[in-house]
Order: structure tokens, then C-alpha cells, then sequence
């Protein structure tokens, strides 16, 4: 039995260290590949340092707003029933598989110069308003990272016992004191992972700036990457603002890992505590003022989306076909990839944890490392070990899909890992007083307890491949698009209906692979 | 007739076939290959005496145009490319990318000598802001009025875009030393920065901005396609920058005799006549004929300015860091 358990090992070692060499030479070979091209740099002008401070300033200030913004809304959420409310917590989840450009489309025709408010701005004589800029980039972060903290808030709620309400309650306790004693201690416990987090993603924010940065004074270092190699095509500057964003992320990634958010997607959002405190007219009006207007805030752009994309779906460009087969392989490629990595490389971290505690965690710090590189910064390292060998333009959809398979792992290993650790804690002693080993034991034990987390995984990976602008503008050719790159490329015309309509269809595809994987996943499942 | 079925038949019989039909790829900038755009038109014409497949590849504005061909160096898959201004022609011919023209087509209309041996010339315009003359009641008329007004303008950006290039030396040539807090006085009152024409165009349409950095005969595409007349180009005292946009052959194609064909075809009739009324710009061969009605009520402005190709690029670099500084303010 011993020898049996010893072979379980053998194959977890195996593939999990061949996980390991191949997210440690994806992650850090193109950093060292920077690092040897940063040498030919002339180094950073004013600009690039104003981009810098940009991308620093705008993290803050997006990472800050979100949280504000999201304690009232996860506190109404948190204390009122209501119709719709579950509606409402689904809306809460979309932005984070949103595409990006799509976001930024839907949000221009709300917000944008020629867009809802400004339309109804000069109707009353006032001016209209211009999101290009800071007020743009701030708003769509805003809009995607609201919604992500506001459901880490909701989780932290959930967590305070009713018992605690009551007894509150019993005591007489006023809301403020309330808040005080038992709802500021819990959001203290969540808000500095939650502003790490959302910083972190703000942090390497590309497709935003792009689309409403407005210039050069609202340019993320991301975006300034992608300059030096698209206008400038200076690689030395390239791969030395690359280090500079390896820097900060890394610093973000590893504070933000150490104040860790246990992050349950869609666990304990459902249950609304039950609350003495709270049944005051005014609080119910408060509650009902935030929630609307959170439902429309991130409700109006996609409507916007549907209202222009759909009646000019019927003359779509047909290049949109192509763009859709591109897109779809991509996804499934990378998702595929990235829950592989991450399944492999979760079961060699949870083999090492029952004896190897530390080795486990180096293991998983290498599986969490594509947190503090960037796209940007992998694409351009990949672009710099390719170029003498291969035509990089030729590989713009491999290296794409490689790219974003890297960038989701850290969120595969994530919600892989706990599952795996779990079951092991659970069946693997039975398992090994039955003898079980090998595919049968994956099949009958593990399996059954990972499918919901790899499913989900599967599903994310997806979804966030799908709806990615990123390096694929740096390397795909004149006549290669994913949809979200023939929808920027429309925009750029200004064919902005056209543009609505692949959004739409870009939309579609992205939650229909989510919710296969996802739902695949869960399928007879019983909880 | 007889050779579309010729064509027919031969893509029937299979692909290999038809892959010995050479393909003459062209990159050029968004805007020429849309629908209402030079493109189509031209490609139909050469297509009916080159035996070739004409494929016209929208890579961007201009300028991003010769930042992608370094990015792609001389693995691209280019034959030639179309849609440079001689703002870009030394920086190009730099990259060694480029192979010589086989001479100048007789009869070149250009405002200037033209002696390059490497780009040809295919049309030419002046920059101007275009504004809507029943939106915005006293336009300005110089750049310090500009500077000191308060009409709002969209831009391109210079590094992706030859209009945004053009403004940068059009503002060095008028400000000199000057030209960073020219920038910053005017910074406040640019709405965007747009990666190309079409887009910043395209704004400027749907009303987001009073003035778009266009060319003095963007109006006459009003005037004769859309019989609009509220169009109108601001002309400036101090002059206005032109541009001459230009075409080479690129020294890596395999299609070298395809290639020289399609640069020589640039000065015919069937291509320089339908400039105005696609590209909107000025034919640079008297091939085009008579410019048509509506088309030469264009304002011509009194003042030229245009930086010799061969002095450009150190100026280009001083222009752009100024423009960076002055906007990342």
C-alpha cells in the first residue's frame, strides 16, 4: 500500500513539476528577457514617468472609490429582501467576464460626450460632460471593480452570525453601534485585501486607458509598453518600462497575497441576515436610493449595448465570422491550458503540504507569479525570445492564448487548490485504506469534489480569454481579429452600430462559454 | 468578361490553382480602404489589367503605418505600402526596408520639386481645422486666436497618425522655440487624442468637439457627397502645413514586377481621377483632369509651410518630446 501511494506520488511529482518548469520559464524567461533588452534602453523621459505616476494615481484612486462605494451597496444588499435581488447579485458578478471594450462601449454611450447624460445635460442648458481622460479610466474601473467588492463585503456580512444581530438588538443597540461593534471590525478584517486587490487589477489596466485615456496624460504604463513597441518600436524602452511594471505589480501581488481575501465565488451571497436594527423608514429609503441606483449604473451600459448592436446585426462585416472562430479557439486553448497548469500543479502544492509545508509554498508563489507580470510585460519578453527565431505575427494567436492562460492561472490554482486540499483532508485516508490509486482514484474520489471549483475555473479562464484586448493588438497582423479587436478596429472607424452588434455577439459567446463550463461543472451535483 | 470566367473556372478546379495567382499586398491607412474610400474602386481598375489578386491591407493611420513595417521588419508580408508623408520618408528610408522606384511619371502636379528616389507621390493636401460653420459663429483665423479662444478640437496623435505628425511641425514651424507652451495653452481645450483620422472625423461628426484637425478640403466631401454645406475649413494667417502623401515598394516583396506596376499605375487616369471625390485630397498628377465642381471652391491658402523631408526627423524628435511633455502635464 505504501509502494501504491508512493506511485500517486510519482505521477503528481512528474506532471506537477513539469507544471512548475513551464509557469516558471513562461513567467520569469521573458522577464529575463527584458532584462538583457532593458540594457539597450536610453532611458525613461518625462513622459514615460508621467505614465508611471498615472497608472500609481489612477490604481489608488479606482481601488479607493470601489471600496467607498461598496460598503453602503453590500451593506443594503446585505440586510433587505427584496424582488429581484438575486437578479440583482447575478448583474453584481457579470463585470469581472465582461469584455472590456465592451464595457468601455457601453459606458461611452451613457457617459461619452455624444451619450445619455450629456444629451440630457444640454437639454436643461448645462454643458455637456468628457470622460476622456482620468474621469473615463476612473468610471470603467469603477464599473467592473465595484461590483467585485461589493460581493467580498457581501461574503463578510454573511459572516457575522445572526446571533450577533440579535443580541445587538436585545441590548438596544443603535445602527451607528452596530456598525462599531460588529460591522466596521468584520469590513476592517476584508476592505485591505479588497483595495489590494482591485489596485492590483487597476494596475495593469490596458484596454481602458486605450479607449478613454484621450492622450498622454492619461496614459497607463501598460499602455506606454505598447507605444514603445507600436509607434516607437523601441524594444529597450519597452522591456525597461516592463521591469518598472514587474516592480510595482510584484509589490501589490505580494502584500495583497499576504492580507488574503478568502474569495468563495457566489457562496453565502444568497442568505440576507436577519436584522433588528435596520427597519427604520429612513435607512429603507437610503437602502433603496443605493441599490437603484447601483442596478442602473451597471445595468444602463449594457442595455445601451443591446438597444445600438442590436438592429444593425443583420449588416454585420463578415470578417466578424473569422474574428468569432478566432476568438472561441483561443479561449478554449487557454482555458483548457489553465486549468491543466493549475490542476497539476495544485495537486504537487497539496501532495507537499502533508510533509513539505514551506517547498508547497514556493510551489504555489510560482503558480501566483503571472500575478505580478502583466500581459504586457509577457507579451513583450515573449515578442523579444521569438522575433530571431519565428515570425511573431505569424504566432499572434498561440502567443495570445498562452499569454491569457498564464494571466488566469493564479485565479485557477486559487479555486482549484482549496477544493483539492479539502478532499484529500477528507477522503484521503479512505482512499488509501482502499488501496485506490491512479485515474480510479481521480475518477471516484477527487473528481466528483473538484468539479464544481474546475468548472468555474474553466469557465473564468474562458470567459476573461474571450473578451481580451490586449497583447493581441500588439502582435496580430492587419488581417488576424478576435472579436474584441474587430470591435476596436470598428471603433477606430467610428463605425460605432457595427461596433455595438460584435459586441453583442461577443457578449453572448463570453457568458455562454462561462455558463457551459460553469454549469458543467455543477451538473448533478448536489449542493 | 471572358476572364472572370477564366477566374471561375480556375478557382473550381482548386486552390492550388488559384494560389498561382500572384497576390500584390498594399498596406495602407484605415480610411483608404473603407467602403467610401479610394480602395475599392482602384483595386477593381488594377485588378483588370494585372492578373494579379490586389490586396489592400488597412494597417492603422500613416504614421502607425511604418511603425508596424519596423515591428515587422523584413519578415513583412507587405509588397508595397501606400499612405506615408514625407514627414515619415527619411525615417523610413532609414530602416533600409525600402528599394528605389523605377523614375518619376511625367506630369506631377505637385507644389513642390519632387526628386525622391524611393516614394512617389499619389496625392497631397493642406491640414486645416474643420469646424461646423453653423455650430461654431466666429472660427478662428489664426493659431492665436486658436490658442486664446475657447473652441474645443479633437486631435491624432502624432506617433500613429501623418494629421497629428502634421499638426506637431505645422505648430514647430509657427512657434519655433515656443512651440511646448503652445501645446500647453491648447491642451485644455483638446477633447481626445484619437490614434486616427477616421475616428477623431467620426467624433467630430456626432458633435463631440467644436474643430477636428482635418484638411482644407474635407468641406467639398460635404458639399458634393452629402450636398451639406455647413462644413467649412478655419483658415490660419500664419499658413497652413502641407502634406504629400507618398507610396514605395518594399525591398523584401516577391512580387518586385507587380510591385513597380502599381507604382507606375498610381500616376494613370483611372487612379489620380478619382483622388478628390474618394480621398479627398488633391490628385498629384495631371492625369486627374479638371478638379470637379464644388471641389475647387476650397479655400487655397495664401501661406505654405512644409519642412524639407530631408530636415525633418531631428525636428520630428524635438516636436514629439515637447508635444509628450506639454500634454502628460
Amino acid at each position: 500500500m505504501a509502494n501504491r501511494a508512493k506511485q500517486i506520488d510519482r505521477f503528481t511529482q512528474v506532471s506537477g513539476l513539469a507544471a512548475l518548469l513551464f509557469v516558471a520559464l513562461l513567467a520569469l524567461g521573458p522577464l529575463v528577457a527584458l532584462g538583457f533588452k532593458a540594457d539597450t534602453a536610453t532611458g525613461l523621459t518625462g513622459a514615460d514617468w508621467a505614465a508611471v505616476r498615472f497608472t500609481i494615481l489612477q490604481a489608488a484612486l479606482s481601488a479607493i472609490l470601489s471600496v467607498v462605494l461598496a460598503i453602503p451597496v453590500a451593506r443594503a444588499l446585505a440586510r433587505r429582501k427584496f424582488f429581484g435581488r438575486g437578479a440583482l447579485v447575478t448583474l453584481l458578478g457579470a463585470p469581472f467576464i465582461l469584455p472590456v471594450i465592451v464595457a468601455v462601449l457601453g459606458l461611452l454611450a451613457i457617459w461619452g460626450r455624444s451619450g445619455l447624460v450629456s444629451k440630457l445635460m444640454m437639454s436643461v442648458g448645462a454643458d455637456r460632460i468628457s470622460i476622456y481622460g482620468l474621469a473615463g479610466v476612473l468610471l470603467a474601473h469603477v464599473f467592473f471593480n465595484l461590483p467585485l467588492v461589493t460581493r467580498l463585503i457581501l461574503q463578510g456580512w454573511g459572516r457575522i452570525p445572526t446571533e450577533h444581530f440579535r443580541l445587538a438588538a436585545q441590548l438596544g443597540m443603535r445602527p451607528t453601534d452596530v456598525f462599531k461593534q460588529l460591522e466596521w471590525p468584520m469590513l476592517r478584517s476584508i476592505l485591505p485585501g479588497a483595495f489590494l486587490l482591485v489596485f492590483l487589477l487597476c494596475v495593469t489596466s490596458f484596454a481602458v486607458a486605450l479607449a478613454l485615456g484621450g492622450g498622454p496624460k492619461a496614459t497607463t504604463i501598460e499602455l506606454a509598453i505598447y507605444q514603445a513597441l507600436r509607434f516607437d518600436f523601441d524594444l529597450g524602452k519597452a522591456a525597461l518600462l516592463g521591469l518598472v511594471q514587474f516592480t510595482i505589480c510584484a509589490l501589490v501581488a505580494f502584500l495583497s497575497l499576504r492580507s488574503v481575501v478568502q474569495s468563495n465565488f457566489g457562496d453565502g451571497l444568497a442568505t440576507v441576515v436577519e436584522r433588528w436594527d435596520v427597519s427604520a423608514p429612513l435607512l429603507k429609503w437610503q437602502d433603496g436610493i443605493v441599490l437603484t441606483s447601483v442596478a442602473v449604473f451597471l445595468g444602463a451600459p449594457l442595455l445601451a449595448i443591446v438597444a445600438r448592436g442590436f438592429p444593425s446585426l443583420p449588416n454585420l462585416p463578415p470578417s466578424v465570422l473569422s474574428a468569432a472562430v478566432n476568438s472561441l479557439t483561443v479561449a478554449l486553448f487557454s482555458a483548457l491550458l489553465s486549468v491543466l497548469l493549475a490542476l497539476t500543479l495544485a495537486g504537487l502544492v497539496d501532495a507537499l503540504r502533508s510533509n513539505q509545508n514551506s517547498l508547497a509554498k514556493v510551489v504555489e508563489g510560482v503558480g501566483l507569479l503571472t500575478l505580478a507580470v502583466s500581459p504586457f510585460v509577457l507579451g513583450t519578453g515573449l515578442f523579444i525570445i521569438v522575433r530571431p527565431v519565428a515570425d511573431p505575427f505569424a504566432l499572434a494567436l498561440p502567443i495570445t492564448a498562452l499569454v491569457n492562460a498564464a494571466i488566469s492561472l493564479p485565479f485557477s490554482l486559487r479555486a482549484i487548490l482549496p477544493a483539492l486540499t479539502q478532499n484529500r483532508k477528507s477522503y484521503g485516508r479512505l482512499g488509501d485504506s482502499l488501496g485506490m490509486a491512479g485515474w480510479s482514484r481521480f475518477r471516484i474520489s477527487v473528481w466528483p469534489n473538484i468539479r464544481r471549483p474546475l468548472g468555474f475555473s474553466t469557465g473564468l479562464a474562458a470567459a476573461l480569454s474571450m473578451g481580451d484586448l490586449g497583447i493581441i493588438t500588439l502582435f496580430a497582423p492587419p488581417d488576424v481579429e478576435t472579436l474584441p479587436l474587430l470591435m476596436y478596429r470598428l471603433m477606430g472607424a467610428y463605425r460605432m452600430d457595427d461596433a455595438a452588434s460584435v459586441a453583442l455577439i461577443l457578449v453572448v459567446l463570453t457568458l455562454f462559454l462561462f455558463w457551459v463550463f460553469d454549469r458543467g461543472g455543477r451538473l448533478g451535483h448536489k449542493s | 468578361m471572358k476572364r472572370s470566367l477564366l477566374a471561375a473556372a480556375l478557382v473550381t478546379i482548386g486552390g492550388a490553382t488559384w494560389a498561382e495567382t500572384p497576390t500584390l499586398t498594399v498596406y495602407t491607412y484605415d480610411s483608404f480602404v473603407s467602403d467610401w474610400g479610394p480602395g475599392p474602386s482602384i483595386e477593381a481598375t488594377f485588378e483588370e489589367s494585372c492578373e494579379c489578386n490586389l490586396e489592400f491591407v488597412g494597417a492603422g493611420d500613416g504614421a502607425a503605418l511604418l511603425a508596424r513595417l519596423k515591428l515587422e521588419g523584413a519578415r513583412t508580408n507587405a509588397d508595397v505600402v501606400l499612405g506615408l508623408d514625407t514627414s515619415l520618408t527619411e525615417s523610413a528610408k532609414a530602416t533600409g526596408l525600402f528599394a528605389p522606384h523605377n523614375g518619376i511619371p511625367d506630369g506631377l502636379t505637385l507644389p513642390i520639386e519632387w526628386a525622391d528616389d524611393t516614394f512617389l507621390p499619389f496625392d497631397w493636401g493642406y491640414f486645416a481645422f474643420v469646424y461646423d460653420k453653423t455650430k461654431l459663429s466666429n472660427a478662428p483665423d489664426s493659431f492665436a486666436e486658436l490658442l486664446e479662444g475657447d473652441a474645443t478640437i479633437i486631435i491624432q496623435d502624432p506617433r500613429s497618425s501623418t494629421p497629428g505628425l502634421g499638426l506637431l511641425l505645422w505648430m514647430k514651424e509657427v512657434y519655433g522655440e515656443a512651440a511646448g507652451e503652445a501645446w500647453e495653452t491648447l491642451s485644455p481645450r483638446i477633447v481626445t487624442v484619437t490614434k486616427g483620422w477616421s475616428e477623431a472625423y467620426g467624433m467630430f461628426l456626432e458633435g463631440e468637439a467644436d474643430m477636428v484637425l482635418s484638411y482644407t478640403t474635407s468641406p467639398a466631401y460635404h458639399r458634393i457627397a452629402e450636398e451639406d454645406d455647413t462644413k467649412a475649413a478655419a483658415i490660419f494667417g500664419e499658413g497652413h502645413y502641407m502634406q504629400i502623401e507618398v507610396a514605395a515598394k518594399l525591398a523584401g516583396t516577391d512580387q518586385d514586377a507587380l510591385a513597380d506596376a502599381f507604382l507606375a499605375f498610381m500616376a494613370s487616369a483611372a487612379f489620380q481621377s478619382v483622388i478628390p471625390t474618394t480621398n479627398w485630397m488633391y490628385p498629384a498628377f495631371e492625369t486627374a483632369g479638371d478638379l470637379p465642381e464644388g471641389f475647387s471652391e476650397t479655400t487655397v491658402p495664401e501661406i505654405a509651410l512644409l519642412i524639407p523631408p530631408e530636415d525633418v526627423e531631428p525636428i520630428r524628435t524635438e516636436a514629439l518630446a515637447e508635444w509628450l511633455t506639454a500634454l502628460s502635464k
